[in-house]
């Protein structure tokens, strides 16, 4: 498991804890609970999932094993600039590998991997419903179309300054 | 960012019925929605029928799950009616997985009370008091509209208690997936609500026997519901002229690829595939020539020529080896590969496949490496028949609907463009030139000055000639670096 090991202060368990209450603690809002922490703190690391499993009396096997599940949660921190690639059909069949590829290159990490001075992420996203433009690459909220392997070293050096 | 509908393109072909407000009212006020006659399909039925009649227009109207398996709705809504209970639930799926579909959103995101209107229809019908929509994290905005529309409705007593002054009470909560493909398979989807993680499980028992929190539960599309309230005001009569014998009314597609015009189109069952991309779809972008056409997203298959003249309905799609699917509609052009387009439905099916039973969790993780292969120049005969075997026991064997149709892909390219396999594996060629391995780097003679630029950066010393001379590149020793391409500037250098 590449996770980070990190130490939550008391005011951060303090937030977890009312995130759950917040959805009465009930076990079957045990995704929503997620989203919330996600949005939180950006990610889902063991120690808050410990918080969470505790609090909510579910084991913490069964919070992992739903978080490792679903591709929204992640494990580790997401880069100051997500960078997302959309791999739906229409987006592969105008050449979204390649774009890919190019970003793996220049930002020389793989796919769900953060850059090591945690500036940049990378990863894959399954249509974001934005077909006519494909390819489509997003980077936090922004979103470039009809993007070519060319653009990516322009699409990067924005977020450098 | 903006859902591009083709309204602008042939609308003699187009008939709007799921997308009839999309782009035409402002889905943020609830008095647009109610102008263009909304609610007052929930107002009627409420006030002139019994729900035994309503579900009786339903089946009549013969509408069919937009969701993809293509169920009668009607019946499905009969069954929920007749399973016994004190609770039941109204679930809208609009977890819309199918890499390049988009229909539903732009309906959640243009139309979110439409959706909200047919769910208490139905909650009336089946006996039901609750409503859930399980909508995709990925979709802020179709979230945010319908949180709106939800609290608008409320407002103005289409939800909550006694509604229209009647004794029905319906109210709508959202739920939220987090992105797993298979969570849009109906009983995966309810264990998802449930706070689990979203695997199927075998049916029977059917949802409407028991779903959400082991109630009976009916779930549709959100495409399905935005029909609903259209039948119930213009009739079941006005609604089963539309479309073929057996499937009814519209059906949205996301046409995208290598098409001029790109966007969602709403089309009657029974019009051609030439139809919706030659004429909606402006034909093929660049002037290129058409392959072929995918439908089904993941679950579906490759269309040929051969199937343009085709009407589209849940049947033929079927017998011509692909599916209805939610309606993706991919155009490939002769730069694509079949071979790839197979491998990568694949790649994305194991990725989604959720582990549960091994055909699917082990089967597609098999096909896929012989795909690879195949695509690396690694393929041999024999592999194309283990294709097609393991395809068949994987269809046969898994448990849910992702793997019973996972290696439709493969099966429909393998039947249509056989000899592209063919010519993988015994010429090591790709026509299309997309799989990498199988092409080489070529120098031609004619276009070469012999400036000894690509000599210079070949890592392995793959390529000779004299000064002024053509060059030329050892097949034998290249390893595909790309180095001489990028270097040539007078276009020598060629990938075939
Ligand atoms: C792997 C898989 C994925 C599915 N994804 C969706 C989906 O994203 N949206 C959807 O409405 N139905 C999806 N379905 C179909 C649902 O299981 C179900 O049939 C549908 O929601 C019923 O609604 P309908 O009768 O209105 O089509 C999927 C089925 C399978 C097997
Ligand atoms: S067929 Fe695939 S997705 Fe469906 S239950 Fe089996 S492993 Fe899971
Ligand atoms: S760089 Fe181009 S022009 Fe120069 S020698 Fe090589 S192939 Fe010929
Ligand atoms: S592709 Fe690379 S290895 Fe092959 S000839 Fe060109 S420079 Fe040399």
């Amino acid at each position: 498991m590449s996770s980070v090991k990190i130490e939550l202060r008391q005011d951060q368990i303090e937030k977890i804890d009312s995130i759950c209450e917040s959805f009465g603690n009930q076990e079957g809002e045990l995704i929503n609970v997620l989203h919330k922490s996600q949005e939180t703190f950006g990610y889902l690391p063991a120690e808050v999932q410990e918080v969470i499993s505790e609090k909510m009396e579910i084991p913490a096997a069964k919070v992992y094993g739903v978080v490792t599940f679903y591709s929204f949660f992640s494990m580790i921190p997401k880069g100051e600039f997500p960078v997302s690639i959309c791999t739906g059909t229409a987006c592969y069949v105008r050449g979204a590998e390649t774009v890919l590829n190019e970003f793996k290159k220049q930002l020389e990490i793989e796919v769900g991997e953060t850059s090591t001075d945690g500036k940049f992420s990378l990863s894959c996203l399954r249509c974001v419903g934005a077909c006519g433009l494909a390819p489509v690459v997003t980077v936090g909220d922004k979103t470039y179309g009809r993007v070519a392997p060319d653009d990516v070293k322009e699409i990067i050096s924005e977020y450098l300054k | 960012m903006p859902v591009a509908t083709l309204t602008e393109i042939p609308v003699k072909k187009q008939i709007r019925i799921a997308l009839r407000n999309c782009g035409v009212i402002n889905p943020e006020k609830i008095e647009d929605y109610i102008v263009r006659d909304g609610y007052f399909a929930l107002g009627m039925v409420l006030s002139e029928m019994t729900p035994e009649n309503a579900i009786g227009v339903i089946k009549d109207s013969g509408i069919r799950g937009r969701g993809g398996a293509g169920f009668p709705t009607g019946l499905k809504w009969e069954f929920a009616s007749k399973s016994m209970s004190e609770q039941k639930y109204v679930v809208c799926n609009a977890d819309e997985g199918d890499p390049g579909a988009f229909m539903d959103r732009s309906i959640l995101e243009g139309d979110p009370h439409t959706v909200l209107e047919a769910m208490a229809l139905c909650g009336y019908c089946i006996g039901a008091n609750t409503g859930y929509i399980y909508i995709r994290a990925e979709y802020p905005l179709a979230i945010a509209r319908l949180k709106t529309a939800i609290s608008q409705a409320r407002e103005f007593g289409f939800l909550g208690k006694s509604i229209f002054g009647s004794e029905f009470e319906f109210d709508i909560h959202l739920k939220y997936g987090a992105g797993a493909f298979v969570c849009g398979e109906e009983t995966a989807l309810i264990h998802s609500m449930e706070g689990l993680r979203g695997e199927p499980s075998l049916k029977p028992p059917f949802p409407s026997e028991s779903g959400y929190l082991g109630k009976p539960t009916n779930v549709n599309n959100v495409e399905t519901y935005a029909n609903i309230p259209v039948i119930f005001l213009k009739g079941a009569e006005w609604f089963s002229g539309i479309g073929t014998e057996k499937s009814k009314g519209t059906k949205v597609f996301a046409l995208a690829g290598k098409v001029n015009n790109v966007g969602l189109v709403e089309v009657p069952m029974g019009i051609t595939l030439r139809e919706v991309i030659f004429e909606i779809g402006g034909g093929i972008k660049d002037g290129k020539g058409f392959k072929a056409v995918q439908t089904g997203g993941p679950s579906g298959g490759c269309l040929t020529e051969k199937h343009l003249d085709t009407p589209i309905d849940y049947e033929n799609l079927i017998a011509c080896g692909s599916m209805m699917g939610s309606g993706g509609m991919i155009v490939m052009d002769e730069d694509d590969c079949m071979v790839s387009i197979a491998k990568f439905f694949l790649d994305f099916t194991v990725e989604e496949s959720c582990g549960k039973c091994s055909p699917c969790r082990i089967g597609n993780k098999r096909l896929y490496e012989l795909l690879d292969r195949i695509c690396t120049g690694k393929g041999e005969m024999p592999d194309l028949d283990r294709l097609r075997n393991l395809s068949e026991v994987i269809k046969d064997t898994s448990l849910c609907g992702l793997g019973q149709s996972s290696p439709n892909p493969v099966l429909s390219t393998l039947n249509n463009f056989y000899h592209e396999y063919v010519s993988h594996v015994e010429d090591k060629k790709c026509q299309a030139g997309v799989c990498r391995d199988l092409l080489e780097y070529f120098i031609i003679e004619e276009n070469c000055v012999g400036c000894t630029a690509c000599a210079r950066a070949c890592p392995v010393g793959a390529i000779s000639g004299e000064r002024k001379e053509p060059h030329l590149i050892n097949p034998d020793t290249c390893i595909k670096c790309g180095a001489c391409l990028e270097k040539c500037k007078f276009d020598a250098v060629i990938l075939r």
